[in-house]
């Protein structure tokens, strides 16, 4: 190979590497404890095999964003998309270290909890501003979908222009109420499911490849 | 019954005329003193974003908890229901929302009964 040629490949190969789109981030978004840790593990097992992170009824059992990198969603019609999950800490304006003792936690361990979790909030806003390129927001669908976290974080990705689906967690259980995130939240696709019992997931990854691909 | 808790108003004069940490600091500040405070004009997304960061790195056991906030359309709506919060998603960044924020461990609820806002503070 010449000279010319050489420099032009290495040339094309540092273009490339300088303007090719990196892989999109998704962040799962959400106040504690709406399942989306689950649902992370969910996703990345479907499609890796692996898991993200640990579960648990105690809120902030998330207290550092966790990504999970390369995830090929695919599906009949030949479409796939390629993602990073970055499953965040859930969001909420107040933590106090009294609400952890409440689940038979040890003072020290409730205190340690409780900063850890205030980070760990610190940490997700953080990405958000900074490194998710789109987000599905996560409720618990049992709960009243109109509080103060939930239209703050809506609005703040809103105004980032991020691509946005929201999920309806916890179908499963019977006084899951989906249609009630679709009044509160219109603008959006809102999409029913069961992060622990799996179903409905394949709305959800046609959705992904849709509004992420 | 509101004992011993100022609330202190803050024109959306002075706001404009503030920087985004300036207004945190000013906000933190007096809900870390107990206080509760309100913004005639609200914080843009952006802002709001900061603000829970900051808020959270002010958190102490047995001390300052976190906040408690709630935004109100600048008109006044009749329903907490769907039309209220979609125009409050309506008027997304523009920051002409009435915000009143307090601490966490004394806000029982703030509401908004017609012009009047109220603050109901337990008594600890
Ligand atoms: N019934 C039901 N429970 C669920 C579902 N998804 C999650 N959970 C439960 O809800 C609790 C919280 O789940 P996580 O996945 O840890 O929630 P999270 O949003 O990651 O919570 P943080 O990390 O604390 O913010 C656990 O007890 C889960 O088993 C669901 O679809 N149905
Ligand atoms: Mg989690």
């Amino acid at each position: 190979m010449n000279l010319f040629l050489r420099t032009k490949k290495r040339l094309s190969r540092f273009v490339n590497a300088f303007f090719k789109k990196r892989q999109s981030r998704i962040g799962i978004y959400g106040p504690p404890n709406a399942g989306k840790t689950t649902l992370s593990n969910r996703i990345v097992r479907d499609w890796t095999g692996d898991a993200l992170g640990p579960v648990s009824q105690i809120p902030h059992e998330t207290r550092r964003a966790r990504r999970k990198e390369g995830i090929t969603i695919s599906n009949q019609n030949g479409n796939s998309v390629t993602i990073d999950i970055v499953d965040t800490p859930g969001v909420t304006t107040k933590i106090d270290y009294q609400e952890f003792i409440e689940y038979g936690m040890e003072k020290d361990d409730a205190i340690k909890r409780a900063r850890e979790a205030t980070e760990g909030v610190a940490e997700a806003m953080h990405w958000l501003r900074e490194d998710i390129d789109g987000v599905i927001y996560m409720l618990d669908s049992t709960l009243d979908p109109f509080t103060q976290v939930n239209i703050m974080l809506v609005g703040i990705i809103e105004s980032r222009n991020l691509p946005v689906l929201i999920v309806a967690n916890k179908l499963d259980l019977p006084d899951a109420n989906p249609s009630a995130i679709r009044k509160a939240f219109p603008q959006h696709p809102v999409i029913p499911l069961s992060g622990l019992e799996g179903n409905n997931m394949d709305e959800l990854y046609d959705k992904m490849l849709e509004y992420f691909g | 019954m509101i004992q011993g808790v100022q609330i202190n108003l803050i024109s959306g004069d002075r706001l404009d005329k503030m920087t985004t940490m300036e207004k945190i600091r000013l906000i933190l500040d007096d809900v870390i003193e107990g206080n509760i405070v309100v913004l005639e004009t609200g914080l843009t997304p952006d802002e709001q974003s900061k603000l829970i960061e900051v808020t959270m790195l002010e958190i102490t056991p047995d001390g300052f908890s976190g906040i408690e906030m709630e935004t109100y359309a600048p008109k006044r709506s009749s329903s907490m229901g769907g039309g209220f919060f979609a125009k409050l998603l309506g008027k997304k960044g523009s920051g002409t929302r009435m915000t009143v924020i307090g601490p966490a461990n004394q806000m029982k609820t703030i509401k908004k009964d017609k012009d009047l806002i109220s603050a109901w503070v337990s008594s600890r």
